[in-house]
């Protein structure tokens, strides 16, 4: 039996029927055809499926899409909608922040709103907040120092406008 | 995979809940965090006809202190334990265990009282919830009643909860000064389940024991209270030898079982390691300290 729900992905309105056992990554990837959210474990362990709900992370394998009704709810997709690369996905190429790249657009997430919540992280911060995320290629290493890039990168963007002021200012 | 077919429904009070779960019987359940009954769903352990989603209910997510009472609703979920300032500066019990939870991703969206619920006996939160001696509301359409957490859990996933109730409530009685708690958990990775985990709460008067709770979890059929761990510690001052007891009789209380985590024997004695460590850890904290 059908159920009418309305998620808000990557900013635009999607109404849709669904059963109301239909996970959400499967209303992602196969109702929406938004394949960059990867299926992993499929039993809430490995976080290759995590996207944003509300902007708070979420295993989306573990989550019905019925639930999300009413939400906003960002994936991979959105990161670089605007044609650029976002800065975590540039800091993950850059600092080879990827082997096999199955698990990065979860850690890639998950990290996006750990650096809305805390936009300058230590190793410790970042290794805990993305400690629901698994690496099968173990590259932690680069993990951890394309989120530290990624981070000072945003930091200095967003410390142009003041920059910028501040001379205007003088 | 996919879950069995069930209906859905989101109420948006707490009454029209009730009232659903009322006329659902045993064919509803309860869905809060979903972190455990999803996948169950999944693996098709469970497939009820009808599922009964509270998310809607906002004001069901809450912590607060009022009359001499901590009291939890069913949507406060694991990370907002992680950040709470309450339970960091006097529930150290829940303070180190909220972190201990699964994973940061799971920790977003899974509840306590929904882990209480699922009563998974490697569960923590049950566990945590023996050593408070805290009280359980329980709830449906034709009344509350309170249980006590002890005589909660009836076996492994099993409670005392009718499918028309909700855990509407969890009720600890308030910290009072020289009180002090800690959890520690022994998992081979974060997001496995524990080993072992044991949670310790004090409450000391004038350098004795007034009152002492500990709880075991995954070396049983359920989450355990070392009772008799606890009542050699009433009255005692805390020296070394009471401390040493209280452990031994700690690890007596454990019914492990021997699988891929560990022996019978390992366990227990982690029991009795994590014990004398609780006890250590809490007394500091009773005291102001750690």
């Amino acid at each position: 039996m059908g159920q009418s729900i309305t998620v808000t992905v990557n900013g635009e309105k999607k109404t849709a029927e669904v059963e109301p056992r239909l996970l959400l990554v499967h209303f992602l990837r196969e109702k929406l055809r938004l394949t960059g959210t990867h299926i992993g474990c499929d039993t809430t362990h490995c976080g290759a499926c995590t996207v944003l709900v509300d902007g708070t992370p979420v295993k989306s394998c573990t989550m019905l899409a019925v639930q999300a009704d009413g939400q906003q709810v960002t994936t991979v997709e959105a990161l670089a909608a605007s044609g650029t690369l976002h800065p975590i996905q540039a800091a993950f190429k850059q600092e080879h922040g990827l082997q096999c790249g199955f698990c990065t657009p979860g850690m890639m997430l998950t990290s996006v709103a750990l650096l809305q919540e805390k936009p300058d992280p230590t190793d410790d911060e970042i290794r805990w907040a993305l400690s629901g995320n698994i690496c099968r290629c173990t590259g932690y290493m680069n993990i951890v120092k394309a989120v530290k890039s990624a981070a000072a990168q945003m930091k200095a963007s967003a410390a142009v406008p003041e920059a910028a002021t501040a001379s205007a200012r003088s | 995979m996919l879950p069995a077919p069930f209906e859905y429904h989101a109420p948006h009070t707490t009454e029209e809940t009730l009232e659903l779960l009322d006329q659902l019987g045993d064919e509803g359940k309860v869905l809060a965090g979903g972190q455990s009954l999803i996948p169950l769903l999944k693996l098709r352990f469970a497939s009820p006809a009808h599922l009964v989603d509270i998310n809607k209910i906002t004001d069901l997510d809450f912590l607060e202190e009022r009359d001499g009472t901590l009291r939890i609703g069913p949507l406060f979920r694991h990370k907002s334990a992680e950040r709470s300032s309450l339970l960091a500066s006097r529930y150290h019990v829940m303070a180190d265990a909220a972190p201990q939870i699964a994973d940061p991703i799971i920790r977003n969206r899974g509840t306590i009282a929904g882990s209480v619920v699922h009563a998974d006996p490697s569960g923590d939160w049950g566990t945590v919830l023996l050593a408070l001696d805290a009280d359980l509301v329980l709830r449906s359409k034709s009344g509350s009643r309170t249980v006590k957490a002890r005589d909660f859990f009836s076996g492994p996933f099993s409670t005392t909860i009718e499918p028309t109730e909700i855990l509407s409530e969890i009720r600890i009685p308030a910290a009072k000064p020289q009180s002090g708690g800690a959890y520690l958990k022994l998992e081979r990775k974060v997001g496995d389940f524990a080993t072992v985990a044991v949670a310790v709460h004090l409450q000391m008067d004038d350098g004795k024991v007034r009152s002492a709770g500990i709880g075991l979890t995954a070396v049983g059929p359920q989450n355990l209270k070392a009772e008799r761990a606890e009542a050699a510690l009433k009255g005692a001052r805390l020296d070394d030898a009471t401390i040493k007891e209280a452990a031994a009789l700690a690890a007596e209380a454990a019914e492990p079982k021997e699988d891929h985590r560990g022996s019978v024997e390992y366990k227990r004695n982690v029991v009795r390691v994590f014990t004398e460590r609780g006890l250590k850890r809490a007394y500091e904290r009773a005291r102001g300290g750690g």
